[in-house]
């Protein structure tokens, strides 16, 4: 490929662009690491293209007391990273410190000057980078700030991707505690009347209660099995059968397999609901529901379908989209939580439409690496 | 010629696809289903296991190699099974706590480094493969015994019945089949042992060929002890690192599940690895001519006819064909799915879906395995499969051990100990293989690696995991908490809660 740029004239071919795109592309290098915070690892990945980005005789990234990284000659000024950060902490600003502030003692030293620019996030200082060189020319210095903000985007950036998973964190809260009030009032009533009638299935019901609501309300854990989620899903079908009696017929068929397969915590489930809402309940001679899950070797297949009233694609779309304003709030959530576990490759997939029923498909590999429970 | 057997033949081969075909499809409805009730117990998933670790070697080659060798042969069965002893003590419950489905994932999950996924998927493919060539073989010898064939014939037909499994989208190993594959191959040989038995107790043999110096008494021959005692470390150490036992572990419920397990595959692996050696002494009895004609991996399957004439003989080696078949055909496709999945995902994964990806991966696995057979030599079917357990006690073993019972294992330590440890041993399996070996102390090597190459991939891991100790993996603290603490600690986990773990009783 190389070659064949060089020869097209006008492409490329200008120094002054060949130099932008290769700081560009150095730049580049530093976001993968730099996005996932600031820390020793994402520091001593990303400091060497910081260096060649300032061709500078060192280049050292400190939080605010410590040194993380360091990057090129002079290693005898490791110690004064730590210091210099401090200071440079406290002045909140670009500075330029002279030799005789971090002296080696070595009066050939090739460093004489130390440029130190804070990393700022959200109005805060969280670091500093530290440029080492025999002089702190204005452009130097300039560059150096320049870098400095730069990398404080990044860090914003990492930023950012942690309050997303903080609010998405918030919404599964806001699920878990979001067992419809109509659910409850109907289960209740549907247990009611069988006190009288058939006590060991009231009992036998309430008991099922109680655990679904657990289940729903618990606070802690992003994570559980299979096993456990579809055990929860259980019991509510069973309270569900309660009141619709012979109008909901639900057939599980569950590979053994995939029992032990780690899930989201209510990531089936309001799926389950959605069916029985939508599907279902409006449906005047009622309907089966039928939840297959099956092992494909690396992950397991789960699918949840309903012969209901069916949905229009479009109105899906735009609940998997995340539309506020539709009613199954849990679609978008479930969809957004598989994405953010597995990846892109993992969301949900809904076939549906008007009068057809509904199917959506779930998948989970068996083995995540982002998933460190 | 039996026409008996070839229909015993067909008929296991037909079974095995038609079950991976339509799969056990039950379902039921809520009122008498519970889905605690279908969890996999320990016993079923013991017998999943041996059914699918049972292979052509165990069925075929052990009674092979104790007729033509003697006691020194019988460290095959002891090792096979007493590798589920470390696996039980060092490595079953932390690996399941890993929640690590492949040994590619669990390297993943401990060092963080996708080097060492990449290097560990590679592995699995070459030990899956060598594993693979004496399947193929054990089928192409227990044809030219049935139909005189030439040899490649039943290769081409296991492998092709395995093609068929994987491309019809049979390739879910379902745990009740792999179960019953157990009971099938250990009661295929039990009865006709156990008529033999009796017919040898009631009307005598001669026993002459028993009492032989050279056939009782171990550590015979050139290069005897260190022979025997690399074949123990070899098997030993490699049942831990077999891509297709590892897999089954994720089944268990928890680490607990999992040493259950493990403990009844003992037992299951004990009780079925006295029949072979029987089957070996019988041959010593019966059929002595096999030693010299170089046909003592067919013992098993010509005893009956030696003992019994007419139809007796016949139904007796249709049963002990059947039974060899399902040892081909459970193994064969455990292995294939395993490594057409590692071909799969981490090779064509990009260019291709996953359903298509996986099943040409599992066709380029046999076509492979079925060119690597044709090629190789007439080694000894239970030899071949002990080299694949050399190179995974070369490689797999030192990462588990290691990782997870040494915090200071780093990513550059994994793979450098798994690439020399891999590198060494394949060079010497694959000159085994094609039949290249020097002689004198190098061929004693080159026959038995494990003995040098374990060690050597062990120091490996520790000294460059040691030179390079202030890269530990980020999560180490948690990765060590996880494989460690049992399932029922309380204690800080993060974000996973199995509701199980908190319940008292």
């Amino acid at each position: 490929m190389a070659p064949w740029r060089w020869r097209r004239p006008g492409h490329l071919a200008r120094e002054a662009d060949r130099a932008t795109f290769r700081t560009l592309h150095t730049a580049s290098l530093t976001t993968g690491a730099l996005r996932t915070g600031l820390t020793t690892d994402s520091a001593e990945r990303s400091v060497r293209h910081l260096r060649s980005l300032l061709a500078a005789p060192a280049v050292a990234l400190t939080d605010t007391e410590r040194l993380l990284a360091w990057d090129g000659a002079a290693e005898v000024h490791h110690q004064d990273a730590g210091p210099l950060a401090v200071r440079g902490v406290a002045d909140g600003a670009t500075t330029v410190r002279d030799h005789d502030g971090f002296s080696c003692g070595d009066v050939y030293c090739p460093i004489r000057k130390a440029v130190v620019s804070p990393l700022v996030v959200e109005d805060r200082v969280v670091g500093t980078l530290q440029v080492y060189a025999g002089g702190a020319p204005a452009g130097l210095v300039r560059a150096t700030a320049e870098v400095a903000s730069w990398v404080s985007g990044q860090l914003e950036l990492a930023e950012l991707a942690d309050s997303r998973a903080r609010l998405m964190e918030a919404e599964v809260r806001a699920l878990r505690a979001q067992i419809s009030p109509h659910f409850i009032y109907n289960a209740l009533n549907a247990i009611a009347s069988f006190v009288r009638t058939d006590p060991d299935r009231a009992r036998d019901l309430l008991l099922d209660f109680a655990d679904f609501t657990r289940y729903s309300f618990r606070q802690h854990g992003e994570y559980t099995t299979l096993e456990e989620e579809l055990r929860s899903i259980e019991r509510y079908l069973v309270l569900e059968q309660a009141r619709f009696g012979d109008r909901l017929g639900v057939t599980l068929r569950i590979a053994p397999e995939v029992l032990p397969v780690t899930v989201p915590v209510l990531s089936l489930q309001p799926l389950v609901e959605n069916a029985v809402r939508h599907g279902l309940a409006d449906k005047p001679d009622g309907g089966t529901i039928t939840i297959l899950a099956e092992d494909h070797d690396r992950e397991a297949v789960i699918s949840i379908e309903d012969d209901g009233v069916g949905e229009d694609p479009e109105r899906v779309r735009r609940a998997l989209a995340g539309d506020a304003s539709m009613d199954s709030i849990g679609l978008g959530n479930v969809d957004e939580r598989l994405r953010s576990a597995y990846g892109d490759d993992y969301g949900l997939v809904v076939e549906t439409a008007p009068g057809a029923g509904t199917r959506v498909i779930v998948r989970v590999p068996k083995f995540a690496v982002g998933v460190r429970p | 010629m039996s026409t008996l057997a070839v229909v015993a033949v067909l008929v296991v081969s037909l079974a095995t696809l038609g079950v991976g075909a339509i799969g056990l499809r039950i379902s039921r409805t809520t009122s008498d289903f519970y889905v605690a009730s279908r969890a996999v117990g320990p016993a079923l998933n013991a017998s999943a296991i041996s059914g699918e670790y049972l292979s052509a070697a165990s069925f075929l080659g052990v009674a092979g190699l104790v007729l033509l060798r003697g006691v020194d042969m019988l460290w095959y069965p002891v090792g096979w099974t007493a590798g589920y002893v470390l696996l039980l003590i060092f490595v079953a419950a932390p690996l399941r706590r890993s929640r690590a489905y492949t040994l590619p994932d669990f390297a993943e999950f401990r060092v963080e480094s996708l080097v060492a996924r990449r290097v560990s998927s590679a592995l699995v493919v070459l030990i899956g493969v060598f594993y693979l060539v004496p399947q193929f073989q054990g089928a192409g010898l227990t044809l030219r015994a049935l139909t005189g064939a030439p040899t490649w014939v039943g290769a081409v037909v296991v492998a092709l019945v395995v093609l068929a499994n994987v491309v019809s989208g049979g390739m879910r190993s379902i745990t009740i089949a792999q179960a019953f594959q157990y009971w099938l191959k250990l009661l295929a040989l039990l009865l006709p042992l156990a008529f033999m038995l009796a017919h040898w107790h009631r009307h005598g043999g001669p026993t002459g060929r028993l009492h032989t110096v050279d056939w009782v008494e171990p550590m015979q021959g050139a290069h005897a002890p260190y022979l025997v005692y690399s074949l123990i470390l070899a098997t030993f150490l490699g049942t831990m690192g077999l891509p297709h036992v590892a897999v089954r572990f994720y089944t268990n419920r928890d680490g607990r599940a999992a040493r259950r397990t493990t403990v009844a595959v003992l037992a299951m692996l004990s009780a079925f690895y006295l029949l072979p050696t029987l089957y070996g002494v019988l041959g010593r009895v019966f059929a002595s001519d096999l030693v010299t004609s170089g046909r003592s991996d067919t013992v098993v399957l010509e005893l009956p006819r030696r003992i019994f004439d007419g139809a007796a003989g016949d139904l007796l080696t249709a049963l002990l064909c059947a039974g060899a078949f399902a040892a081909f055909l459970s193994t064969s496709s455990g292995l294939v799915v395993s490594v057409g999945g590692v071909i799969g995902q981490d090779l064509l994964g990009r260019r291709f879906d996953g359903v298509t990806a996986f099943r040409l991966a599992g066709v380029l696995a046999a076509l492979a395995t079925l060119v690597l057979t044709l090629l190789s030599s007439g080694l000894a079917v239970a030899h071949a499969v002990e080299l694949a357990f050399a190179v995974a006690a070369s490689t797999f073993c030192p990462l588990l051990l290691l990782g997870i019972w040494w915090r200071g294992l780093t990513a550059a330590g994994a793979v450098a100990g798994m690439v020399v440890g891999g590198a060494l041993s394949v060079t010497a399996v694959v000159s085994v293989m094609v039949g290249e070996t020097p002689g004198g102390w190098a061929g004693a090597v080159f026959a038995q690696p494990a003995l040098c190459t374990v060690p050597l991939a062990f120091a490996t891991m520790v000294g460059v995991s040691l030179a390079t100790r202030s890269r530990l993996p980020v999560h180490l603290g948690r990765t060590m908490v996880r494989l460690h603490a049992p399932e029922d600690l309380e204690l800080d986990r993060g974000s996973y809660h199995p509701e199980a773990a908190h319940r008292p009783g």
